[in-house]
């Protein structure tokens, strides 16, 4: 159980932009009016896709039950990470104190059935709130089994989706980090003239697969992946982050608090980056290459920029025509509200307005940089107020997060999904090809004009008939 | 407006084209206790009757005048006389639907005379009403020949009395045959929720719906349009005709009945299910019913939730004209790419499909083409089964036969229900078929095995 001094220095994390402004880190949610995830569901969320851990959650179905198998990432190897786990507890188990003993052999059970690399246990409310030493529990699983077993403390009465990501990088900071050494660059891989630096990433989670469009440049370019949070990542390369003389976080402010601590602890320094968008791409390689000072490196960096930047503008070309001109609403989540702005540019689009409601000071900045000083933020992404934007901007599509899909279907305007399930990768050089093809598809669909139109007979209903028109 | 182009080889490869006279016989099922005989070689109706058998999924009425080498020399005007008196003598049908083949058609068979001189010398068969059709198998396809069939039925069954108009609340309905047995049901409960009588022309979805009888066997068709009701037909206050291989025959009906011809290309997909609702409004002078507003909404809400899917999703498409012309208007309508376009047989109709190339060819081309074009799906019968696996791209089942699926005639394509359906069903398959980014594996990683797919444990 976490102390409530503990979960304040979370939501003051130093490395985050909110508290510069005097402000008592994040806000807390607001009860009849939140959307968005617990922080259970956050530590879920940014652990899962490392693919080769045995993933278990304690707590009664409901946990477990309905969020299991829901990520988008991709893994090359183990699907174990797929497959759900939970003790799945019954009132006697609560009521009689059983629970402990049944996370035990739930644990045994596991490592026995699916022999993975590490057990996480994920607490939940009902485990936090009768009082289960998770901690202790893991301790006597370790010592018990010989296998790393992880505690990750982030029941969903915590907080917010945010603090549960942190909650959760937290206790790789805590167990996992540091606690192997990175295995040497096998003599046959390495190639004459270009020296191999370790970096790793935090907050990428290799959605759609997207991920695999980007790791190939930092092989050509030498730079060795050790470690990753948690795309397509093992509990083996996990331990060694420590060791990467560079690292990135990618798009995600909630584990900021990750590479500020490696920073603190191992001397790591890292960057804030994103991977959408040829622009953004080739700044993320650039600043590696710049952290990193290897001037030989640096050339190189350049000479792939220059190479993948050609081939991906002439691919994009004949998209770009189709999409120059037309007007995003953007209503995304914190980084992605300026990350995906430099990609829609690159396709000749205009953003009139993005989503702020998770963005930080910095953030805002970044947008104002990126569209000028009157960019228009949007901190209310009820759908109401999405809708009275996005007509009073004239948008063409909306993009934005899973859960505002059919709100879009509904009012009848073009969407682009932007959120963690999605099935398409958008990222590096190549994703902007599919993130191209996925805005024209719905902003050219046909569908839009007949289905604004109201029915051929609508004029002669008869009185008192419901008819819904729907003015174009 | 489409080019259309007949694709020049010699050798017809994984055919897709059906012959006239199995388009004449499926016309004739639809018909109440009715029985198609073919005039030809006794081939020609066992390849039909398994063809149908194995579509349909019932046992189906087909008799044969058994052309022998002998009648084929000499002529077969005796097999035809005597295949009739034996049908009416051992099944005693209502109607008798005889469809020349290419065997006799070659031969010069008149079945008109022969039909007038079986009238002459049975006269107590007179009740039986027999149609006769020329369908030689080397002219057309399916769709034309039960086209022809359907005109002849009216020519030969349809009265001439003058009560034109008579019947205020019914009207005639014509369905070409792309529909099938679920269709032409749906499309009776559309014309019905508007408070009119629709007699269909054939009925196919009152006798090959596949329904349980209390008989154990009979001879004839289980069902179908009643004669008495096509007789009936010049009463009818309206023509409803769909699918324009039907337009000479649903004129033939107007010179008959005097009323007016509502011509519908198709009624699949959103706006041509408005044309149909409307004009059944306007013959009724109906509202139309709230039901078919709540079908018309449930429709918006599948085009705009599987948008996602089906934009610019290239389509291969494997099927006859007026089929052909309908899955073109639909699937344009909701994003799809048509990449390509294969219609067995030439029909003027072909060039007023939306789209810009129609070849007229078979599943070799559908095939070659498909890939050329880089088809994500494929749209045709069951024997381009084959040609989806080669491909590696899925096959929505439409179109004749479907022998590998259970339930393709029944299956509703027409009207707001039949679309969302298929908008369901093609979303589903192009999602099945998601074509990921190829997995990558750093060089640099170690401690796995290259090759680490599954699952440890597994």
């Amino acid at each position: 159980m976490k102390t409530a001094a503990q979960l304040n220095a979370l939501l003051q994390e130093p490395a985050c932009e909110h508290h510069h402004k005097g402000k008592t880190g994040c806000a807390r949610p607001k009860p009849g009016a939140t959307a968005g995830g617990c922080s259970f569901d956050g530590a879920q969320i940014a652990l899962l896709p490392i693919a080769d851990v045995a993933h278990i959650v304690h707590g009664p179905i409901g946990c477990a039950g309905s969020s299991w198998d829901n990520r988008g990432s991709r893994s090359t190897g183990p699907s174990l990470w797929r497959i759900g786990m939970t003790t799945d507890l019954s009132e006697q188990d609560i009521i009689m104190g059983r629970s402990e003993k049944r996370l035990i052999h739930a644990i045994k059970q596991a490592i026995e059935t699916y022999r993975p690399a590490a057990v996480f246990v994920y607490s939940t409310c009902v485990t936090a709130l009768i009082g289960d030493d998770l901690e202790a529990i893991c301790k006597t699983a370790s010592r018990l089994f010989s296998l790393p077993v992880i505690p990750i403390d982030a029941a969903g009465f915590y907080g917010t989706k945010n603090l549960g990501n942190r909650l959760a990088g937290e206790a790789m900071v805590d167990y996992v980090i540091g606690t192997r050494e990175p295995d040497p660059v096998p003599a046959f891989i390495q190639r004459p003239g270009i020296r191999v630096h370790d970096i790793s990433l935090i907050g990428e989670f290799n959605i759609a697969g997207e991920f695999f469009h980007v790791l190939p440049l930092f092989d050509e370019l030498g730079l060795r992946v050790i470690g990753m949070l948690s795309g397509d990542a093992r509990f083996r390369e996990v331990q060694t982050m420590h060791r990467a003389e560079a690292s990135m976080v990618v798009c995600a402010k909630a584990l900021l608090n990750v590479a500020r601590k490696i920073k603190e602890r191992w001397g790591v320094p890292f960057f804030e980056g994103s991977f959408y968008g040829i622009k953004d791409t080739s700044d993320a390689l650039r600043k590696f290459a710049m952290l990193l000072g290897d001037d030989d490196l640096m050339q190189r960096t350049e000479t792939l920029i220059a190479r993948e930047e050609a081939k991906a503008q002439a691919l994009i070309e004949p998209w770009r025509r189709r999409l120059a001109g037309k007007r995003a609403l953007l209503f995304t989540g914190g980084v992605k509200s300026w990350s995906i702005i430099s990609a829609l540019q690159d396709l000749g689009m205009t953003v009139v307005a993005t989503g702020t409601k998770k963005s930080t000071e910095e953030d805002k900045a970044r947008i104002r940089e990126l569209m000028g000083p009157d960019a228009r933020m949007i901190d209310d992404g009820s759908p109401k107020a999405l809708l009275a934007a996005y007509h009073q901007l004239h948008a063409d599509i909306l993009i934005a997060g899973g859960r505002n899909l059919y709100t879009a279907m509904k009012a009848r305007i073009p969407f682009l999904d932007i959120n963690q399930e999605r099935e398409f990768g958008y990222a590096g050089y190549m994703g902007m090809l599919e993130l191209a093809r996925q805005l024209t598809l719905s902003i050219e669909s046909p569908v839009w004009e007949k289905v604004r139109r109201p029915p051929p007979w609508a004029a002669q209903q008869r009185i008192g008939s419901p008819v819904t028109v729907v003015g174009a | 407006m489409a080019e259309v182009v007949k694709r020049v080889k010699p050798l017809a490869v994984n055919p897709l084209k059906v012959s006239q006279p199995l388009g004449a016989a499926l016309a004739f099922l639809g018909l109440r206790n009715a029985i198609p005989l073919m005039h030809g070689a006794q081939g020609c109706t066992a390849f039909a009757k398994v063809f149908f058998v194995r579509h349909f999924r019932e046992p189906i009425p087909l008799q044969t005048t058994a052309m022998d080498q002998i009648s084929t020399i000499m002529g077969g005007d005796d097999n035809v006389l005597e295949a009739l008196k034996t049908l009416c003598e051992k099944a005693n049908p209502e109607i008798i639907g005889l469809a020349t083949t290419g065997l006799t058609e070659t031969q010069g068979a008149d079945i008109r005379r022969l039909v007038r001189s079986f009238r002459a010398t049975h006269e107590r068969f007179a009740e039986v009403a027999i149609v006769p059709v020329h369908t030689p198998d080397y002219i057309g396809s399916m769709e034309s020949g039960f086209a022809l069939a359907v005109e002849a039925v009216i020519e030969t069954l349809v009265s001439q009395t003058e009560k034109k108009r008579r019947r205020r609340k019914q009207v005639n309905v014509l369905l070409s045959s792309m529909h099938t047995p679920g269709d032409v049901e749906a499309i009776k409960e559309w014309i019905e929720a508007f408070g009119l009588r629709p007699i269909v022309l054939p009925d196919l979805g009152d006798s090959l719906d596949g329904h349980m009888i209390a008989a154990e066997t009979t001879p004839l068709t289980l069902g179908g349009t009643p004669r008495h009701e096509i007789a009936a037909m010049n009463e009818s206050l309206a023509i409803l005709v769909v699918g324009r291989s039907l337009l000479r025959a649903a004129r033939v009906l107007h010179e008959k009945s005097g009323a007016p011809i509502y011509h519908f290309d198709h009624l699949m997909g959103l706006d041509a299910s408005d044309a149909f609702t409307r004009a059944l409004s306007e013959i009724s002078g109906q509202p139309v019913p709230q039901r078919i507003d709540r079908e018309r909404a449930q429709l918006l809400d599948a085009m705009v939730d599987t948008h996602f899917m089906t934009g610019l999703l290239p389509v291969a498409l494997g099927l006859e004209s007026d089929y052909l012309l309908a899955f073109v208007d639909f699937l344009k309508g909701v994003g799809c790419e048509i990449v390509t376009a294969i219609s067995p047989a030439y029909t003027d109709a072909l060039r007023q499909a939306a789209c810009s190339l129609v070849e007229i060819g078979d599943l070799e081309d559908l095939e070659q083409r498909a890939r050329e074009s880089e088809a994500r799906l494929l749209i045709a019968n069951s024997h381009a089964a084959q040609c989806a696996e080669r491909l590696g791209i899925p096959l929505l089942r439409a179109g004749f036969p479907q022998f590998d699926w259970v339930g393709g005639y029944a299956r509703q394509w027409v009207g707001y229900r039949g679309a969302r359906q298929a908008l369901f069903d093609i979303a589903n398959l192009v999602r099945q078929q998601h074509h990921e980014i190829p997995p990558y594996r750093s060089l640099y990683r170690t401690g796995e095995p290259a090759a680490a797919i599954g699952m440890a444990g597994h």
